[in-house]
């Protein structure tokens, strides 16, 4: 997993709620066998008409030029549905690195801490604030101070994340091998209890 | 001190806990099939490490798996390498397959409790968020990611913040015709797709413990669709019942020494939960879904919110979007409105407890003209029990299509598909736009009531039919 400690970027706005994670990466690109490649798909069917890559729908969000950056803001419980993990490999293939939204659906947000890609919850208020701004204004997003900022109005806001989280984002450090490290322990509580 | 049901089984399983930090949960058994398990094979592969208990994971075909002639080689070439690669890691691996062509092939989460691998008690996991589905034995059962799937080939663990829990409470007899996805239906269109967030949730009151284990399956099933991490229903003798001879079951003394311990597996009297909600049966009725997620529901007798009515914008826009892909109207009826597919099965409702409930209600009927009916049932077993009971001469005759085992329908992955712009009245769990294939529209209720659009040809009240008979 690559390490992310800063970020600075204009965004793109997804001001639609309940994006679930068949929207994110629909099923029938989930036949590869490898982690690679997702982000061709990503949104596939929002973003183009009859699945067809040379008919862009041009009021979909990722065609529009004006928008661009390595921060997607969505609207309220983002990632619901299936627990795909494709969907956060889309989202990390495309060049994203942080979804921002009010609200997280669980298993997308794990999904999503175990790939290097930061789910930023805010308020509705501060949601709303960011979806208001111009296409060129960016955002800072500082991992180890747990903030989130619009630079053009100062606005801050903290979100929360796990101390254990944080200490695997800012090193790049994973969950396994946390686990395989703590085999001597897993042991002993299989010889106690199983 | 007081525990909840959860309390005790995860506590149970607690191998450590990081400081400020998630647990180190230990899992008792891992379903894993061919859509989310390759990477982790990969994974661990690349860290030269071996399965840490691969007698613990238990492997399965279901989501990419052709319902029609499984005999003949897969036609998709991407799929049949998903399923031959599943195949090759299983044998290197060490891992017990019941892959196409096996007696015991079929949705996992239908597999796992007609084998009786699921057992009160356990932590289970899978990569699919309908996991929750074998909390209906009082189990810890939640869906995973395929990192978490690499953890648990990796250690037989995963990290987890311990979450909240919720208890819903239904009292009371359920109405004529309505049936348990009808009740869960009920809960979402209540609290809404978010409304479990955070929460692992237990069923709990006299509805519930008046159900089978395949109704109670269905309930569970769905939790997640309220965003809950799993639901969960304390055993009792319908459970074990349930369980007693089945291949996986313990038997003889092993049986009474876990009998004994499956007792102690219930939510203490003055055990708090961080959230409590009550429900009275008696005021469920037939549900349908009528948006692009599982909360967007309602009586099938109802009419759609009038978009004017809600104040949220977020949830305006959303109801606005959501009725623009499905084609329907803010104030509308459903009742009486044409749809020309009707799909039954999936690890919500493909049990035989499902098609028996089918097979009553169209005995003696036909199909109508205009709709195609698939009847898929959730595994082998299933479709074996369903000839041997003849309820296929009950289908065929009804002009139902019987297909082999296999998620379908469900989900767009697999040859079945529904074609863009048509409804689709599906027992399935999800009506997320493009679900059961690019441009389909999905309307989620019972298999009452599924079944019953199938013989009517339009939304119908399965009320009606049943006072009929
Ligand atoms: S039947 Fe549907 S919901 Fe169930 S496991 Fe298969 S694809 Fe997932």
């Amino acid at each position: 997993m690559q390490a992310l400690q800063q970020i600075k970027s204009s965004f793109v706005p997804l001001p639609i709620e309940n994006v679930d994670t068949d929207q994110i990466i629909p099923a029938r690109f989930l036949k590869a066998t490898t982690r690679d490649g997702f982000g061709k798909n990503l949104f596939r069917d929002w973003r183009y008409e009859q699945d067809d890559e040379t008919k862009p729908k041009p009021d979909f969000v990722l065609n529009q030029r004006i928008f661009s950056g390595e921060i997607l803001v969505a609207g309220k419980n983002f990632g619901c549905g299936s627990s795909r993990e494709h969907a956060a490999w889309a989202l990390l293939d495309y060049g994203f690195k942080a979804v921002v939204s009010s609200f997280f659906a669980d298993i997308f947000k794990n999904n999503a801490l175990n790939n290097g890609v930061l789910p930023v919850i805010v308020s509705d208020d501060f949601l709303q604030q960011i979806f208001a701004l111009s296409a060129t204004d960016t955002i800072s997003i500082d991992v180890a101070a747990q903030t989130i900022t619009i630079d053009a109005t100062g606005a801050q806001a903290s979100f929360e994340l796990n101390p254990y989280k944080k200490t695997c984002l800012l090193n790049g450090y994973d969950d396994i091998d946390f686990l395989i490290s703590r085999k001597t322990s897993i042991e002993q509580f299989e010889l106690e209890k199983v | 001190m007081a525990q909840t049901l959860f309390d005790k089984i995860w506590d149970a399983h607690v191998v450590e806990k990081i400081p400020n930090g998630p647990s180190v949960l230990y899992i008792d058994k891992h379903f894993i099939h061919e859509v989310t398990s390759p990477q982790a094979f990969k994974g661990i592969e690349k860290r030269g490490l071996p399965l840490f208990r691969p007698k613990q994971t238990i492997a399965t075909a279901d989501h990419n798996v052709p319902t029609l002639n499984q005999h003949l080689p897969i036609k998709d070439q991407l799929s049949k390498m998903q399923v031959d690669q599943l195949i090759e890691n299983c044998e290197k691996h060490g891992v017990e397959l019941y892959g196409l062509g096996h007696p015991y092939q079929g949705i996992v989460h239908v597999i796992g409790p007609e084998l009786g691998i699921t057992q009160p008690g356990m932590t289970i996991v899978c990569g699919d968020s309908h996991t929750s589905t074998h909390g209906a034995f009082g189990t810890i059962a939640f869906g995973i990611g395929t990192s978490e799937v690499e953890m648990v080939f990796a250690s037989q663990c995963v990290l987890q913040t311990k979450p909240k829990t919720m208890r819903i409470n239904i009292e009371g007899n359920l109405p004529n015709g309505v049936v348990s996805k009808d009740i869960i239906l009920y809960i979402i269109a209540k609290i809404s797709a978010s409304g479990a967030t955070g929460y692992f949730v237990e069923y709990a009151g006299s509805t519930i413990r008046s159900l089978s284990m395949e109704a109670r399956m269905t309930i569970c099933n769905m939790s997640i669709e309220m965003g809950a991490r799993g639901g969960m229903i304390a055993p009792d003798e319908i459970t074990f019942n349930y369980i007693k001879g089945r291949i996986y079951a313990p038997k003889g003394a092993d049986w009474d020494k876990q009998l004994a311990n499956w007792k102690k597996l219930y939510s203490d009297q003055d055990a708090i939960f961080d959230a409590e909600i009550n429900i009275n049966a008696a005021e469920i009725a037939p549900m349908i879904t009528y948006g692009t997620n599982p909360g967007l529901g309602m009586a099938i007798d109802g009419n759609i919110p009038l978009t004017e009515s809600i104040t949220n914008e977020g949830e305006k826009k959303n109801l606005a979007q959501a009725l623009t892909y499905m084609g329907l109207n803010s104030g509308a009826a459903l009742l009486g409105m044409p749809v020309q597919h009707v799909f039954i099965g999936s690890c919500t409702n493909s049990r035989i407890e499902d098609l028996r409930l089918v097979a009553e209600l169209v005995k003696g009927r036909k199909k109508h003209e205009s709709v195609k009916v698939m009847i898929v049932p959730g595994s082998q077993q299933v479709a074996k029990q369903v000839h041997a009971e003849g309820l296929d001469r009950i289908f065929s005759e009804a002009g139902f299509q019987i297909r082999q085992a296999g998620c379908s329908a469900c989900l767009g992955m697999n040859e079945d598909k529904i074609p863009a712009g048509e409804y689709c009245i599906s027992t399935s769990n999800r009506n997320f736009e493009g679900r059961q294939g690019a441009g389909a529209r999905t309307l989620l209720a019972s298999p009452l009531t599924a079944a019953a659009a199938a013989i009517t040809g339009v939304v119908t009240d399965v009320r009606e039919l049943i006072n009929h008979n």
